[in-house]
């Protein structure tokens, strides 16, 4: 055994020398016209130690280079522009509004996709298709506004949490205090306790977001915090708001940035949930969630299976761009991707 | 490490009380005409007041609280006020717990074994077609609302194979759907978990080091990183266990599964307080308790863990 090593070593060894004497001959053989010696340029001089690193330079081109999260984002602002731009154009019906058949007043009840109703309509008579982007708009307000919440509170909350050390144990009790509910049943019960209402649906969701949100600030700014040049910082009497946003938060963009794209697919899922056991927006508001369950409720006759699939298809494309497109920007935005 | 035990079930006992607590209160807040039950329209009001004052809701807070806890330490959680009306509620949860257990414990070991292999091998095949099969997966189950995809599952799959929809006691095929769809989540997320931990240590000292000594891959992963995987995922093995008794929420009411999660779903549907606060304790009783024991087991299984502080801080 240690005699086959050695043979092992005593190979590697010669191919290695054989080859750089091989290299050696090589480049003694290049005649001297080759070589110039280098004119000093005061210019090329000064431009030492100058590095053109600009963060979110490097971000963009990070981010530009991958096609498919461009095509993502650009997919992304354009469905946002036309949710809103919607009840303007020409031809668009009411969502609210039960449609009937002017001549034999009937309710157009559950109407396949037609010219008139472009996804056709529900059990009793309401536009799909206009629905859909009024729900559409509902269910990204929630997302936004939990987005909104939770960072904002998240974030303050979690920065005096890690870099305040007296504060520590109190907000550590108080984390394992929400920890210890499971999340559902909390935004179940508090939901329950509320009545279901758009502020109720907002009100639970950031109720449980920002902790978590704080909790992760405040791991990160503990790693950061008692860093060398944070130390010095606070040596020359850097106060710690200033440590804490312009030393510290640059090294946090991705997380925050990741987290503010996940809100939305989480804000979208749990409606559909809360929906779902009967504490979603009352149905005079339309929002995805209520569309879904609406669907739900009819899938099993197949001619009305449209019903489910149009907000289905819907709500799958919003949360899987968002998703993708928060991970795509999570990744360029972290400096540590950005050495080339 | 008999004072960390000792301090820390000491913290879980304290925990306990404030959760519990809080959710009592919480649900004081609801308004009392949600405790009159089904024929609340033909009552007189003597015998709403009865109803309150039977239930002790008209009493101050702190004598609440005070039997709310002589109650709970006694085993007594209240009997159900619609579902089952005077019913124990603990005699209502018992039975259907059983259900639950069956169930998150099927789905659980199946998204162990399939969401850790299934990480291990992407690894293994950093970039190629099967991690990105994988990543496309995860992706898809992180990012849509579970609600539709299990709605589609039940739908369609079970129109294909032509099985019954919803489950069946004695007919074992329609045990299969529900336990699958409860372990879609856990493999996504065992496998995202795995993966990274998988391509995080392939890059330390003692990977290199046993790498350089001559060992094959296959024995670095299994010898080495598996097992050192297993420290972190010890603490949250125990809540996972402890929750396969209370089912999954959505599954069970979906499949009209007898198990605890529909149950609560079922209680909170149709207003019946006392026993959706009694499953609620039970909840956070469960995952309190969870809590306690993966710390401990980690405290077991990880000796370099420090739990006492030595010394002062940096």
């Amino acid at each position: 055994m240690g005699s086959s090593r050695q043979d092992k070593f005593q190979q590697l060894s010669d191919g290695f020398l054989a080859l750089s004497e091989e290299e050696a001959e090589r480049v003694s053989s290049y005649s001297d016209e080759l070589f110039r010696p280098a004119e000093f340029d005061t210019e090329a001089a000064e431009k030492a130690g100058y590095s053109n690193y600009s963060y979110w330079g490097s971000t963009l081109r990070l981010f530009l280079s991958n096609k498919v999260s461009v095509f993502l984002l650009v997919f992304l602002a354009a469905l946002l522009v036309f949710t809103f731009v919607q009840p303007y154009l020409p031809n668009q019906l009411h969502p609210n509004t039960i449609y009937q058949d002017p001549e034999t007043g009937i309710h157009y009840r559950n109407v396949k996709p037609n010219a008139k109703f472009w996804f056709g309509t529900n059990n009793i008579g309401q536009d799909l298709w206009s629905r859909i982007w009024s729900g559409t708009r509902t269910s990204l307000f929630i997302g936004l506004c939990v987005a909104l919440v939770t960072n904002v509170v998240g974030i303050t909350l979690g920065s005096i949490w890690g870099y305040a050390r007296k504060w520590d144990k109190l907000f550590t009790e108080i984390y394992n205090l929400f920890d210890n509910i499971p999340y559902t049943v909390l935004r179940m019960l508090i939901t329950f306790i509320m009545r279901p209402s758009l502020f109720t649906m907002i009100f639970v969701m950031c109720l449980t977001g920002w902790i978590r949100m704080a909790k992760y600030i405040r791991n990160q700014i503990l790693i950061y915090r008692d860093r060398e040049y944070n130390l010095a910082s606070r040596c020359l009497g850097t106060p710690a708001l200033r440590i804490v946003v312009k030393n510290i938060m640059p090294q946090l963009v991705s997380v925050i940035m990741l987290q503010t794209a996940l809100c939305i697919p989480d804000a979208i899922g749990s409606e559909v949930f809360l929906t779902y056991i009967g504490l979603g927006l009352p149905v005079s508001i339309p929002s995805l969630g209520n569309l879904i369950n609406e669907g739900r409720l009819v899938m099993l006759v197949p001619a009305q299976r449209y019903q489910l699939f149009f907000p289905v298809i819907v709500v799958s494309i919003i949360t899987v761009s968002f998703y993708a497109l928060g991970n795509a920007f999570a990744d360029a935005s972290d400096p540590r991707n950005h050495r080339r | 490490m008999a004072r960390y035990v000792v301090g820390r079930l000491g913290r879980a006992l304290i925990t306990m009380f404030i959760v519990l607590s809080i959710v009592f209160m919480l649900m004081r807040l609801l308004p009392v005409e949600t405790y009159y039950g089904a024929r609340s329209d033909t009552m007189s009001d003597a015998v709403k007041e009865q109803i309150l004052r039977n239930l002790g809701l008209l009493d101050p807070m702190p004598k609440q609280l005070a039997r709310f806890w002589s109650e709970t330490l006694r085993g007594n959680l209240g009997r159900s006020i619609v579902l089952r009306v005077g019913q124990e509620n603990t005699s209502i949860i018992g039975p259907k717990a059983v259900y639950s257990f069956r169930f998150g414990i099927a789905s659980l070991a199946i998204s162990l074994i399939i969401g850790l292999s299934m990480g291990v091998l992407m690894a293994a095949n950093k970039g190629k077609y099967i991690d990105r099969l994988g990543n496309t997966y995860i992706l898809l189950i992180n990012a849509l609302p579970a609600a539709v995809y299990y709605l589609f599952i039940q739908l369609y799959i079970t129109q294909l194979f032509k099985i019954p929809m919803l489950y069946d006691a004695r007919n074992p095929v329609t045990w299969i759907l529900p336990t699958v769809s409860m372990s879609l989540g856990g493999i996504a997320s065992n496998s995202m978990w795995m993966r990274r931990y998988m391509v995080d240590q392939l890059n330390q000292d003692y990977i290199r080091l046993a790498m350089a000594k001559g060992m094959s891959s296959r024995q670095v992963a299994f010898r080495h990183i598996l097992r050192n995987a297993f420290i972190p995922m010890s603490q949250s093995l125990p809540t996972s266990l402890l929750f396969t008794i209370s089912g999954s929420l959505y599954i069970e009411s979906l499949y009209s599964i007898p198990g605890m999660g529909g149950l609560l779903i079922t209680a909170i549907q149709r207003q019946d307080n006392t026993l959706v606060q009694a499953m609620v304790l039970l909840y956070s009783a469960l995952s309190v308790t969870g809590m306690l024991l993966g710390d401990l087991l980690m405290m077991v299984v990880d000796p370099r863990i420090k739990l006492v502080k030595e010394g002062g801080v940096r």
